[in-house]
């Protein structure tokens, strides 16, 4: 059994996602972007994004990694994606980041009012009796920030990385809470106009032994082990 | 710029493996002096009147359009506020993406073997205790010292410090702040040079 549902861009949305699920996040139109925030089990333990790029070596996401706990459980890894690179240095957008829009309201604009990840993700996470505390480094689905080869490290969001149709699909490797917005990218140069997003959530094929995350990388093995151990 | 009045408040050392929590009042100066070189020093910033308002790393590296922290690096809040500013910098860059190791991070990076070794998090969960900073508040830190190089091919490795005995990285405090320090018991790779190593807390303000 599957579901669907779409979120409009500028949106903010959670769910619950039940442990060996596929989730597929299909972007609904160019330079789409997905900040998404995830919570293990317990509603506390919750996505760790440095873990999760040192225990792989890896400054960006992509498949086959494990997005990775606080307490070093697999949260869910990522399966497949037609795109190799998911940011996940650079955070979700605040208020200040739509400032260059001019002002927006619900009485003014209806549902077209523009909303922050922020703001979004705080209302969701307070539905589930959570709150800004629980805000964590996000993965922006979609989108890719560069990494120059300077002193620095300099960052630049780059255009045209992802278009309408790019998928990227996580199993869920323990009942997860997924909390996501569809709010600009925060190094967006680009007019408003976020592009929407489908979440499609149905049921995953128990890994095979050839699994392409449990045979990326010992420390993806090690995290779900770990994280098998305490879901059987 | 030092003040006439400025006095020298804190002088104290941070042996390996184990951490402070410290109040720096706003223009206050902290240094942390890394005594034997090669040394990180695992660092999380909140406001001392509200810890919800606390350090985000990737804030910082968004907002300053770079990964490295330097001299200048604006330390800020999940609110965008300034907490804190680099104001002096001997050691040349230091890490904000690669948190802090935990027990269980290290089962995942180094094996079974390595669950019950010391660990950051341990520390910044005692420290942080009688300040009210519990799991729900451990953001992701600032690692000073410590050098993890990322590529534009998006890689991202653990190498040997560039620092060196004596370098050190000085903060001044925007707005009134609690400090919270762990000095790395790291064994299993080469962020404390394979040794940990006492660093010196320097304090200054009126
Ligand atoms: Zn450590």
């Amino acid at each position: 059994m599957s579901w669907a549902h779409e979120v409009p861009g500028g949106a903010a949305w959670s769910t619950p996602v039940r442990a060996g699920r596929l989730v597929t996040l299909t972007a609904l139109g160019d330079d789409a972007n997905v900040s998404v925030l995830l919570f293990g089990a317990d509603r506390l333990d919750r996505l760790n994004v440095p873990d999760t790029m040192k225990a792989q070596m890896s400054a960006r996401i992509r498949p086959p990694m494990v997005l990775m706990s606080d307490r070093g459980l697999a949260l869910a890894s990522v399966v497949s994606s037609t795109s190799d690179w998911h940011d996940c240095l650079t955070g979700f957008g605040h208020d200040a980041h739509l400032e260059r829009f001019g002002p927006s309201s619900y009485a003014a604009d209806r549902n077209d009012w523009r909303r922050s990840a922020r703001s979004g993700l705080i209302s969701e996470l307070t539905k589930h009796g959570l709150g800004e505390a629980d805000l964590h480094g996000p993965v922006n689905f979609f989108s890719k920030v560069a990494i120059a080869d300077d002193a620095s490290a300099s960052l630049a969001w780059q255009a045209g990385h992802t278009t309408a149709g790019d998928q990227v699909v996580l199993r869920t490797e323990q009942d997860v809470l997924l909390v996501l917005s569809t709010a600009p990218h925060p190094l967006s140069g680009a007019a408003y106009g976020p592009a929407g997003v489908q979440v499609e959530v149905g049921s995953a094929p128990w890994p095979a032994e050839d699994d392409a995350s449990w045979l990326f990388r010992d420390e993806s093995a090690r995290a779900l082990e770990m994280c098998r151990r305490v879901v059987a | 710029m030092t003040s006439t009045l400025e006095a020298t408040v804190i002088d104290t050392v941070v042996q390996p493996g184990d951490g402070a929590l410290v109040e720096v009042p706003a223009g206050g100066r902290l240094r942390i002096v890394d005594l034997h070189g090669n040394q990180a020093v695992d660092t999380l910033l909140y406001d001392a009147h509200d810890i919800a308002h606390r350090y985000s790393a990737f804030d910082t590296v968004r907002e300053q359009g770079a990964v490295f922290l330097t001299t200048g690096s604006r330390l800020l809040s999940n609110r965008l506020d300034e907490l804190a500013v680099i104001t002096d910098d001997t050691c040349g860059r230091h890490d904000t993406l690669g948190g802090a190791c935990a027990q269980e991070s290290n089962v995942v990076r180094y094996g079974e073997h390595t669950r019950h070794q010391h660990a950051c998090r341990e520390t910044f969960l005692r420290y942080g205790a009688p300040a009210g900073i519990g799991q729900r508040e451990l953001g992701h830190n600032i690692n000073f010292f410590m050098n993890v190089p990322v590529t534009p091919a998006g890689d991202l490795t653990f190498e040997d410090g560039l620092s060196a005995p004596g370098k050190h990285v000085e903060l001044t405090a925007t707005r009134d702040v609690l400090v919270l320090i762990s000095n790395c018991p790291q064994l299993n790779n080469p962020c404390n040079g394979w040794n940990p190593t006492a660093v010196q807390l320097l304090g200054w303000w009126d």
